[in-house]
This record gives structure tokens, C-alpha cells and sequence, in this order.
């Protein structure tokens, strides 16, 4: 069973584009995942996935629908267990401290490594400012530079001059893009170093994937971003790295992992090959 | 055009037969007219339109039946109650005066202050309740959420009476030995907590997932993401429970009359004495006057009554919106 690539290949290749990446030792040293499986109920979704993510890299995971790549980026600052029924077993570190270790505090792990979802979901009751500072406030962190923090995380999220006039309306003001826009921004306001992307563009028109396409790049300078995709093109466009989930029929494993360019071009896996080919998914 | 032969044809059609009177028109006119209606769509465009048509005018039919009642009662209210209004009834109690008394005298103000101390004690106390049985169920999603659910939604269902009852055997014969204010709100609170918590789960259950998974992936616990944005993103709908739960109590009159009795006088101690109450007032003067000014003191009362809910009702409407989106 070829599933797996050993680890150390992808830290090696990160290894080296880290050196261009400017202020890089504040990233941490990034996260890594030691045969994680994952379970809803008794049905096994996720098996042994080893994968590195350096500091300061993009890695997209793609895959077709039930591959279990949205289930593993969900082990990765513990939002998995947000499901009930949810189970999983295996190692996920952090600067190379277990996440799951026993007496870790679950919301301090989540303002390390943020997330985005697939839809945008700013919070209705609080307008465009509140929004941005909301995880300031639901993490209880005391901070009295906000108007330049809100300032610097809308200016990252490439939202400022949109909304610099209107920062009191509400949320829902905003377009679908600039909703997003405005929750990656709010992710940003509790510093991560780690930001997880759950198919943030798939409730997006074209114009609007763009503009997240170009804050993914711009923020990729300051931290490290994991990004499920179900578009191929943007794995390609956006990320460093490119991870590639199956299942077939069973848990879903990861199939191969490399430099996107590798993953686009000569795949070691028949299977991989298919999927970026577009035989099948 | 279509009406007016609908009005001629209805017009013929009582005459020929029977069907004499307003009601006869106006269900022979509703028939007629749908039926016309029904027919020209027919021929100008096909029988699909026809069929539309058709349920347009049942949808109108219900719309026209809920309303008359609504309207029916206003007017009534209204027409009735406006003889019964007079400024003096504002500042003046009855304790000086029976129900028989020329209506200038005496007034409800005892029981306008009843009514809003013992409503506004039951919110106090079933709000918070009602929240947290909500949240519980919403939130929590703890091994006791189906026992809860079925007891809330048997709870809704208690007669009033049972509630008066239970609060008189339980509190005021064992404990206080006397009546008062208090027990009145004790009494209505029993009332209002399942109209408030169902609501609120309701309404809280309408919250989408992703809101919940946003506050936590941020970095909240699970109750700082409730208070912080939860709760905040249901408010209307809260306030909607408020209301409904208001309604549910503000014209209850037996559960009062069995624990904070029926005050005639001015009290503002809702811990000690006998309490008034806006229903309680109409009740008593109804049923104990029986002249031509016990009578408009009733209707006056209702108008009263009815005044102060729209109020209320706006109120509420008014501060949830003011913020709202």
C-alpha cells in the first residue's frame, strides 16, 4: 500500500523555500500530523495521514467529495470534535507540542491555528468593526491598540479600503466576497499562526475567488495557510504544496503529497495522476 | 367588471332563495366571485391559471376569516369601552367606591399597577428560566433534553387554575399564610416559562451551525460564544418569546384570584396584601355590578387592557428592531 509519503520528503522541499520567507522565524516552526485517523460515530472517515505543513508554506488538500480532506483539517485545531459523535487518534503538533495532549486548553489552540469556512458566516448581531475585533472578545484577550488591529487585519484580508467608511453597518451589508474577506480578517484579529481554509471559495462568484486567491498569497508571507479545494486550478494557483485524499469506499487516506508544481506535472500515483488529469472527481 | 356581476348574481341568488341576510350575501358573493373568476381564467388563459386563481381566492377567504374576528373584537372594544375612559380612572383606586358608583368615581389604577407588577415579576422570573431550559436544549444537547422537551411542551398545556392551585398549596397555605403580588407572579410564572422556553428553542434552534463553529474557531468557549454571539444573534426572536409569553399571561384571571386575590386598593408591595389586576377588575365589575356604569367601568377596564398590550407589544418590537439588521 503506497498511501503515504514518508514526512521528512515534505519538510525537506519546505524546508527550503522557508529560507525566503522573511521574518519567518515568528511563524513558529509549523504543524505536523502523525497518523491521524478520525471517526463520526463507528464509521472510520480518516486513516494514517502523516503530513507536514512548514512554516510560511500554502499546502492545499484536494480530493474528490467524502475523501475526508475537510474532516482532517478539522483535526488540525480541534474543531473536530465540535461533532458529537466525532473521534479521532493519532498526533497533531504544533511547534512540536501535541494539540491533543491531556491538559492542552482547546481554545488556545483555536487562536493559533485559525479557520475559515466555506460559507461566510459573520456574526449577524455585530456590525463590520465588532466583527473584526469579535475574537478579541469571545477569547477574553485585552488589547487597547484595536483601532490600529482593526486597521492591519482588514488591510490583510485586502478589505480596508472597501469598508474603511462603514465600519459600523452591519455584516450582512457586505457582498458574499467581502464577507469572506471580512471573516478571514476576523481570524486574523486573534494573530494565528496557522490559518485552515475549508473550501473558502466554493459560495464565491469568479471576481470574488480572485480577490481571496490574492489574500491567500499576501498572507502566506506571515503564516502558514492549509486550504481544501475543490478546484484544481486554485490548488495550483494559490499553494506551495498540494496534498491528494481518496477513498475508496473505506476511510479516506492521503494518496500522495508533494510541491504543487510535482503534484500537477508528474505524480507518483496512477491514482493522483487520474484526479489532476481529470479522469475522474 | 367581474365584481359587479358577481354582486348582481349574488344579489338575484338570495332573493330567489332563502340565503336572506348579510352573511348569506357575503358567502353567496364569495362563491359567485370565485366561481366567475374561476371561468375567466379559464377561457382568457389555461386551466393551470384557472386552478391558481382558485387557491387565491381560498387564501383571501382565510385571510378575510382570521381578520374579521381581530377587527370584530377591537371595534367592539372600542365602541363599547371609550364611555368607560375617563382621566380620573388613571389616579384613583376603588377602594373608596363600589362598581355601582357613577363612573367618574373611583378608577383602575390599583389595577393597572397590579397588572404590571405581577406580569413584570412572572417575566423576571421565567425569562431566565425559559433561556436557560432553551439553551439547555439547543446548546447543551444534554442526556435529559427529550424528558425536558416532552415535560415543557405538557407543561404548556397546565389549565391556569392548576397553576393557582399548586402555588396556593404549595406556597401560600404552607409558607406565607396570606395572599399577595408575589404569588401571583409565582403563580403566572408557571405559565409563561413553556411559552418561553419553546419559543426561545425555537428561535435558537433557527441560529445556522456555522455561527456556533465561527465563535468557537475563534477561540471562545462554548458559553462565551452563546452570550457573545448566540443570544445576540437571536434577540429578535427573543424578544418575540417575551411577548408571546406576555400573552399567554396578561389576561389570566383565575390562578390571581386563588393567590393575590382581587385588591381594590392602591399596592405597591407585591411581597404583603392583596393585589389588583386589570382582569380581575373587569371580572368584579362585570360580575358584580349589573347597572349601566358597572358595565361601561368593565369595558372601559378591557380597553384599558387592551391598550396596554398594543403598547407593550410595540415597545418590545421597538427595541428589538432599533439595532436590528
Amino acid at each position: 500500500m503506497q498511501t503515504q509519503v514518508a514526512p521528512s520528503s515534505l519538510a525537506s522541499v519546505a524546508g527550503n523555500r522557508q529560507a525566503r520567507v522573511p521574518g519567518s522565524e515568528l511563524l513558529g516552526t509549523g504543524l505536523e500530523t502523525r497518523g491521524v485517523h478520525a471517526w463520526f460515530g463507528t464509521k472510520h472517515v480518516l486513516s494514517d495521514v502523516s503530513l507536514d505543513f512548514a512554516a510560511g508554506t500554502v499546502t492545499a488538500l484536494i480530493g474528490p467529495s467524502g475523501c475526508g480532506k475537510s474532516t482532517f483539517l478539522r483535526t488540525l485545531n480541534r474543531m473536530h470534535e465540535f461533532i458529537p459523535t466525532a473521534a479521532m487518534a493519532g498526533q497533531v503538533l504544533l511547534d512540536g507540542k501535541d494539540i491533543y495532549a491531556p491538559g492542552t486548553d482547546v481554545t488556545k489552540i483555536r487562536l493559533n491555528v485559525g479557520m475559515v469556512f466555506q460559507k461566510p458566516n459573520p456574526f449577524p448581531s455585530m456590525t463590520i468593526g465588532q466583527n473584526v475585533l469579535s475574537g478579541l472578545k469571545l477569547a477574553q484577550i485585552k488589547r487597547s491598540d484595536t483601532d490600529e488591529l482593526l486597521e492591519t487585519c482588514l488591510e490583510r484580508a485586502g478589505l480596508w479600503s472597501e469598508v474603511k467608511d462603514r465600519l459600523n453597518e452591519h455584516g450582512g451589508a457586505l457582498s458574499g466576497g467581502q464577507q469572506q474577506r471580512l471573516c478571514i480578517a476576523r481570524s486574523l484579529a486573534v494573530s494565528p499562526q496557522v490559518l485552515l481554509m475549508d473550501e473558502p471559495c466554493s459560495a464565491l462568484d469568479p471576481g470574488s475567488t480572485f480577490r481571496i486567491e490574492q489574500t491567500i498569497s499576501e498572507l502566506a508571507k506571515t503564516m502558514t495557510i492549509v486550504i481544501v479545494t475543490h478546484n484544481m486550478q486554485q490548488a495550483a494557483r494559490v499553494s506551495d504544496y498540494t496534498a491528494f485524499f481518496l477513498s475508496d469506499g473505506g476511510p479516506g487516506a492521503m494518496i500522495e503529497a508533494a510541491p504543487t508544481s510535482k503534484i500537477f506535472s508528474s505524480p507518483v500515483d496512477k491514482r493522483t495522476e487520474d484526479y489532476v488529469t481529470g479522469r475522474f472527481g | 367588471m367581474l365584481i359587479f356581476a358577481a354582486i348582481l348574481i349574488s344579489f338575484i341568488v338570495i332573493k330567489l332563495t332563502g340565503l336572506d341576510g348579510k352573511l348569506g350575501f357575503l358567502s353567496t358573493l364569495f362563491i359567485v366571485s370565485t366561481l366567475l373568476i374561476f371561468i375567466q381564467q379559464w377561457r382568457l388563459r389555461d386551466k393551470a391559471a384557472a386552478k391558481d386563481s382558485l387557491l387565491s381566492s381560498f387564501a383571501l377567504l382565510g385571510m378575510i376569516m382570521t381578520v374579521i374576528p381581530i377587527v370584530s373584537i377591537v371595534y367592539t372594544v372600542v365602541i363599547k369601552g371609550y364611555k368607560g375612559i375617563h382621566f380620573g380612572m388613571f389616579i384613583n383606586d376603588m377602594s373608596l367606591n363600589s362598581v355601582n358608583d357613577p363612573i367618574k368615581d373611583g378608577g383602575l389604577l390599583h389595577a393597572l399597577v397590579g397588572t404590571i407588577i405581577m406580569v413584570g415579576g412572572a417575566l423576571v422570573i421565567s425569562f431566565p428560566i425559559g433561556v436557560l431550559t432553551a439553551l439547555y436544549l439547543t446548546e447543551i444537547r444534554g442526556k435529559l433534553s427529550r424528558p425536558i422537551k416532552f415535560l415543557v411542551q405538557a407543561m404548556s398545556g397546565v389549565p391556569s387554575i392548576v397553576a393557582g392551585l399548586f402555588i396556593l398549596s404549595s406556597l401560600v397555605y404552607p409558607v406565607t399564610k396570606s395572599l399577595s403580588g408575589m404569588m401571583g407572579s409565582f403563580a403566572l410564572s408557571i405559565l409563561m416559562i413553556p411559552t418561553i422556553a419553546r419559543t426561545s428553542e425555537e428561535m435558537l434552534r433557527l441560529i445556522p451551525q456555522e455561527l456556533r463553529e465561527a465563535g468557537v474557531a475563534l477561540g471562545g468557549t462554548q458559553w462565551r460564544t452563546v452570550a457573545g454571539v448566540i443570544l445576540p444573534a437571536a434577540r429578535s426572536g427573543l424578544v418575540t418569546a417575551i411577548i408571546l409569553g406576555m400573552a399567554r399571561i396578561i389576561g389570566e384571571t383565575a390562578p390571581l384570584l386563588l393567590v393575590s386575590g382581587g385588591g381594590d386598593s392602591l399596592n405597591f408591595n407585591p411581597t404583603s396584601g392583596a393585589m389588583g389586576s386589570l382582569p380581575y377588575y373587569i371580572w368584579k365589575s362585570f360580575l358584580t355590578g349589573g347597572t349601566e356604569e358597572a358595565f361601561a367601568r368593565a369595558w372601559g377596564g378591557l380597553l384599558v387592557l387592551l391598550a396596554f398590550i398594543f403598547i407593550l407589544f410595540g415597545l418590545a418590537r421597538f427595541i428589538s428592531g432599533r439595532k436590528g439588521n
